[in-house]
């Protein structure tokens, strides 16, 4: 009786503290995901009242050749965001991990980019970017490539552009890599090297293996980035030239605030989660794979 | 809510402690073997290894060094070709501009931002602790799960929630009498309720905080808010400001919440008034376009190294983290 009421005592306790969130959870989380999804059923222009048209919106999705575009085009950016980049990130972390005089002001200055609010980065490298004046083309052309890609102004460059602008960003993706270099076990390396293991060979079998916890981690961190990326070719190149940056929140934006297609706007919202969902749990999956937790 | 996803505890920690070694050790004494093995490295490589930093610390620095070198020129010497690389006449003129002349709004965006970001930072800081304190001290039925089910919203990105956001904040507006869309409100009150990613950061480093002190602060007939407030929190000053630091730079570089909410261009952030003041100049007064940006940016680098030597004393007198 005593215990019973002990453990009431203790679960309102527990619920007057966690009371915040609980709260935030249900208005700010649970309501709204709740309510697009009954809005994904209807027609809603926003000034007039929701009209229930059950799988209409989804039925106009599979019919809708902007709404391929723009999940294409996404496809394509974290086709050439996510390897790339989790290469570069990787690689900068083990020449930051090296032991050399100065290595606090590299990490320093090579994790000071991720640091700056996306408009901001946007117009520094609109500028970088400019087909007539920018630094990138200036140099090209001082190395004798005459007529240099028009970057954010050519269809072909465009998406390309807007990647490699990414890498710049990526400072704090490199410092998580880093924290996971150093807490690879040295007596791995030690073994390694007794058994004549070339650097080669322990990059390979005992630093990634080591390191796949963490690239698990910034993995799934980056699919979730890559499905809701809209800021920078919202800013730069307003999803042109001809719609080729034109990305999935992009055009979920689009329905909700510029053409008030709040119902179809929260189909796609529903098909955004969707996809975070499944990629996520496609990664988790196989994960079992190549993921090795350190017996702890 | 930040697009960006901030780096971990450990690792910023991890940063700054390598960069504030007193006597400036060059060399970590901690660092694992990597590619140096413990042994001195051959001459060779170790000009090979500083030649790859340096190349990428240009990539890294060359922007910045490019930004502020543009925002220092006239406009024809900003777009003149070939550029040149020294700013001649060096013109200060363009920030002064910024904030003088009206047309720009600069001042009052500053003001926004700022308004917006400390109640957000101090929503965030509080309401998170006062949750993570739950979940961390606190023993109760169902805490497993619900810790479970609060991480699990980390995954939701704010695309998902902000249309219906949206238009509840419309209904608010329409039928209590208190207005929601075209006010700040929307874009701080929310912070009030916690940040999963706040919670789970204080809730792992309130759990390093050994359950005795507590104990016997209960014994002494403290209260479990006289605990966290006279214990724990004075502990995790340095998490706390680890928090508060996420918090700001979420705040400081979130666009599409604002884009969302706002209306007015008297009421937008830099952020998003840094976007209208683009499409303003339309392709032309670089220079002014790049003195805004260093404007937007300055905080936050300003922020990083400050910042660095808060955490590093936080840290190394309260000796949790070990």
């Amino acid at each position: 009786m005593i215990h019973w009421r002990n453990e009431i005592k203790q679960t309102a306790k527990g619920m007057a503290f966690l009371s915040p969130w609980l709260v935030g959870f249900v208005v700010f989380m649970a309501l709204p995901i709740g309510l697009s999804l009954y809005l994904s059923f209807c027609n809603y222009p926003l000034l007039q009242p929701p009209v229930f048209v059950g799988l209409r919106n989804y039925h106009a999705m599979l019919h809708d050749s902007v709404f391929w575009e723009s999940l294409r085009n996404t496809g394509y950016y974290a086709l050439l965001t996510l390897p790339a980049g989790m290469i570069i990130a990787i690689a900068a972390a083990l020449l930051l991990n090296s032991r050399v005089r100065g290595i606090a002001i590299y990490r320093a200055i090579i994790f000071l980019p991720s640091l700056v609010p996306l408009v901001a980065s946007s117009m520094v490298w609109l500028w970088l970017f400019n087909s007539r004046l920018g630094l990138i083309n200036t140099c090209l052309r001082y190395l004798g490539i005459l007529h240099p890609p028009g970057w954010l102004t050519s269809p072909k460059w465009a998406m390309p552009s807007l990647a490699i602008m990414s890498f710049w960003g990526l400072g704090n993706t490199v410092v998580i890599y880093l924290a996971g270099l150093q807490d690879v076990p040295k007596e791995l390396y030690e073994a390694a090297e007794i058994d004549g293991a070339s650097p080669a060979r322990q990059l390979w079998h005992v630093t990634l293996p080591g390191i796949s916890p963490v690239i698990f981690f910034n993995l799934i961190m980056a699919i979730i980035g890559v499905v809701q990326n809209f800021t920078v070719p919202y800013v730069m190149t307003q999803g042109g030239p001809d719609r080729v940056t034109y990305l999935f929140t992009m055009y979920l934006y689009d329905n909700a605030f510029s053409f008030l297609h709040m119902g179809y706007a929260s189909a796609m919202a529903w098909v955004e989660l969707l996809m975070v969902l499944v990629l996520t749990a496609i990664a988790f999956w196989s994960s079992r794979h190549w993921v090795h937790y350190q017996g702890k | 809510m930040p697009e960006k996803i901030p780096v971990n505890l450990v690792s910023k920690e991890l940063l700054e402690g390598k960069l504030s070694i007193p006597g400036g050790n060059p060399v970590d004494p901690a660092a694992p073997p990597g590619s140096a093995g413990g042994r001195p490295q051959h001459i060779g490589r170790r000009l090979l290894t500083h030649a790859l930093l340096i190349g990428a610390s240009l990539i890294a620095l060359i922007p910045f060094l490019w930004l502020l070198d543009t925002s220092f020129k006239t406009e024809s010497a900003a777009t003149q070709y070939p550029p040149t690389l020294i700013p001649n006449p060096f013109r200060w003129q363009n920030y002064v501009n910024l904030f003088s002349e009206r047309q720009y709004h600069m001042l009052l965006w500053a003001r926004n931002s700022l308004t917006i970001a400390v109640l957000v930072v101090l929503g965030t800081t509080i309401s998170s602790a006062v949750v993570a304190y739950g979940f961390a001290k606190i023993r109760f039925r169902g805490r497993g799960v619900l810790f479970a089910l609060m991480l699990s919203t980390m995954m939701v990105p704010f695309p998902v929630t902000m249309v219906s956001m949206f238009i509840i904040f419309k209904w608010l507006g329409d039928h209590t009498g208190v207005a929601w869309l075209g006010t700040f409100r929307p874009l701080w009150v929310p912070y009030w309720f916690g940040s999963a990613f706040s919670i789970f950061l204080l809730r792992q480093f309130f759990m390093t905080i050994p359950d005795e002190l507590s104990e016997a602060a209960r014994i002494d007939g403290c209260s479990e808010l006289g605990i966290f407030f006279r214990i724990i929190l004075p502990l995790a000053r340095p998490a706390l400001s680890v928090v508060a630091l996420f918090a700001f730079l979420g705040v400081w570089n979130d666009f599409l919440g604002p884009l969302v909410y706002l209306q007015h261009s008297h009421q937008f952030t830099l952020a998003l008034g840094l976007d209208a003041f683009q499409s303003q100049l339309g392709g032309s007064q670089w220079n002014l376009l790049m003195a805004a940006s260093v404007l937007v940016i300055m905080p936050v680098v300003i922020l990083f190294f400050v910042a660095q030597r808060t955490f590093i004393e936080g840290i190394a007198t309260t000796g949790i983290k070990g």
